[in-house]
């Protein structure tokens, strides 16, 4: 650690105002409090001591994602071997996900933090850390055959409008990584949906093998969609099969088991607020139900049963990950609950009556995004109307 | 002919007086014609042709209208013009038209149309009424051309209905977006123009 401390203060000067690397002072601070804890401390006023900070949030989110991340990578080996119709061992499959995702999250971090560092160069601004979890959210939530142009484009698209011109870190009103799906979803539809857009087809760096034209790779609730009939179509997977999560899909989202585990991590260190999620699952299972009670044909989500409804797709991930984001949700306490209740009867509706549609959890964050600083505003109106009655009653 | 306030009346609307930038007027139609360059361009001509002579119309007739029913008649005047527009086009134009389907008709409720005659026609003489109409009308143009050119460009791949981006590209994996034809994209193209814009013409800038 101390020759590079040195080598810090060896070139700090040119970095400080007059200096030769003037323009790249807020980088230079970046890297400096990315690698070492700053010693900067506030000089006036009264200042609450705590140890958590941004960089430590972000990493705590991080961290819980990397069951996520970790299971991605072998499942997409799984279905790459399972599509290819050969036997590979474990470690094999896991090495051939490692591979696909590797270049998903450089180009994803490199994209999103190459435009705040310039964005905080033009504005001499620090750097905030706020793309760290971004950064890791989107290859988990964008299909695994997207061609990395599209999600260069669609990171830098989400990044710039979704997050720099509101502010940056902190200030955004919808959540950057659903932005940025919800870009390639309505920009390359062809890409984002369908049989191949879920199971890596081809090889990666020449390790594995291509998959033929003819395979199926859709997802159980892209399959329930496109089978309209009286009953399920019989090529979905149980529920079980869900919970665990060997089947295709976006790469974060298949394994119930894995958010699972970084929900905990979540929930027992306070960084994510339990209302929020529990209040969506309830969501989810209340209008899952709903749904379940009225089976009809045309719509043939109707027919799976609540439980299946919040193990596919991207309900749960969504609802762990993507609604207890604390900058773009509700934060009143019973804003929280209406917040996650809206969002999980939302996604189940948009997914059961709306064919076109057959993921829902992506819009109705975004959706519930929008109405997250309204739910506040009347609670706290609520509450004041009710001390000011009290206080004119006395 | 064109002293310094008619220069004004003509020019000032094309960049630091424009409609759409500067006002935020039109927007609707704006937002709705410019998914191809083709309908982009036809708008502009119908709103400028509608726009100039409405003016001069308007302005002719502005001591004897009175006050009262001022928007009635600024009304009739409008569309009776656009009307004649609308039927030209069919004759002439009949595949743009059936494109830009009612925007045609509602350029009647454009609010560039009306503010310019409230603003402009009612208290000026004729032909600097035709110069700030041809003006507004130019700079509501320029707009609608700039996006429309960028929403053909990577919503299609083309201008003017040629191809532009080379078959080339596609095989190698390229795709057009379909966001850019989907109105959201052109708000979006909008603020970006306004982005520029405003950066480049700091007066402008709301503190």
């Amino acid at each position: 650690m101390k020759p590079l401390r040195k080598f810090l203060d060896k070139i700090k000067p040119h970095f400080h105002e007059g200096g030769k690397l003037s323009k790249l002072q807020s980088f230079y601070e970046g890297m400096e409090t990315f690698l070492f804890t700053p010693n900067a401390t506030s000089r006036s006023g009264v200042h609450i001591h705590d140890s958590n900070d941004l960089k430590r949030t972000m990493i705590t989110v991080v961290v819980a994602l990397m069951p996520c991340l970790l299971f991605a990578m072998y499942n997409i080996g799984y279905q790459h071997f399972n599509a290819m119709g050969t036997d590979a061992s474990f470690w094999q499959m896991f090495f051939y996900g490692l591979l696909a995702m590797l270049p998903v999250i450089v180009v994803s971090y490199a994209v999103g933090l190459g435009i705040e560092f310039i964005g905080a160069q033009i504005h001499h601004k620090e750097i905030q850390e706020g793309f760290l979890v971004t950064g890791i959210l989107i290859p988990l939530i964008v299909p695994i055959n997207t061609p990395l142009w599209m999600t260069a484009v669609a990171t830098a698209f989400a990044v710039i409008f979704a997050k720099e011109i509101f502010g940056g870190t902190g200030m955004n009103i919808f959540n950057v990584a659903l932005i940025t799906r919800a870009f390639l979803f309505f920009a390359y539809p062809s890409k984002m949906s369908g049989d191949m857009a879920f199971v890596k087809t081809d090889p990666a760096f020449g390790f594995g093998g291509t998959v033929p034209d003819t395979f199926s790779g859709a997802t159980p609730l892209g399959e329930v969609a496109t089978n309209v009939g009286e009953t399920l179509s019989d090529k979905i997977p149980s529920t079980i099969d869900a919970f665990i999560g060997l089947i295709p899909g976006s790469p974060g989202e298949t394994s119930m088991i894995a958010i699972l585990i970084g929900a905990a991590i979540l929930l027992i260190t306070g960084v994510a607020s339990w209302r929020v999620m529990v209040s969506v699952f309830a969501g989810g299972l209340a209008m899952g139900a709903l749904a379940h009670a009225f089976p009809t044909a045309t719509y043939p989500a109707s027919m799976l049963d609540p439980l299946a409804q919040v193990c596919f797709g991207g309900f749960a991930f969504a609802a762990v990950f993507m609604a207890t984001d604390p900058v773009t949700g509700a934060r009143t306490k019973i804003g929280q609950y209406i917040y996650g209740f809206l969002i999980g009867v939302f996604a189940i509706l948009i997914r059961v009556y709306n064919g076109g549609y057959p993921e829902g959890a992506m819009l109705a964050v975004l959706l519930m995004n929008a109405f997250a600083p309204l739910i506040d505003y009347c609670v706290v109106q609520v509450n004041i109307n009710r001390r000011l009655k009290r206080a004119k009653t006395q | 002919m064109l002293s310094k306030r008619n220069k004004e009346a003509l020019f000032n609307p094309l960049s630091k007086d424009n409609p759409v930038l500067v006002q935020i007027l039109g927007i609707c139609s704006t937002l709705a014609v410019t998914a191809k360059l083709e309908p982009a361009i036809v708008m502009g001509i119908s709103v400028i042709a509608v726009l100039a002579i409405s003016n001069v119309v308007i302005s002719l007739l502005r001591k004897t209208i009175p006050t009262s029913i001022r928007i009635i008649v600024q009304l009739v005047v409008v569309a009776a013009l656009v009307i004649i527009v609308q039927q030209v086009l069919r004759a002439y134009a009949y595949d743009v038209s059936l494109q830009l389907s009612v925007f045609i008709g509602l350029i009647i409720t454009n609010c560039i149309l009306m503010g310019r005659l409230e603003a402009f026609a009612l208290s000026n003489r004729p032909w600097p009424a035709f110069l700030d109409g041809i003006g507004n009308g130019l700079g509501y143009m320029i707009i609608l051309v700039i996006v429309a050119f960028f929403r053909e460009l990577l919503g299609s791949g083309t201008l003017l209905n040629y191809q532009v981006i080379p078959q080339w590209c596609y095989d190698h994996g390229y795709m057009n977006n379909g966001l850019m034809i989907l109105p959201p994209m052109a708000l979006i193209t909008v603020g970006c123009i306004i982005w520029v814009h405003r950066s480049r013409n700091k007066d402008l800038q709301e503190k």
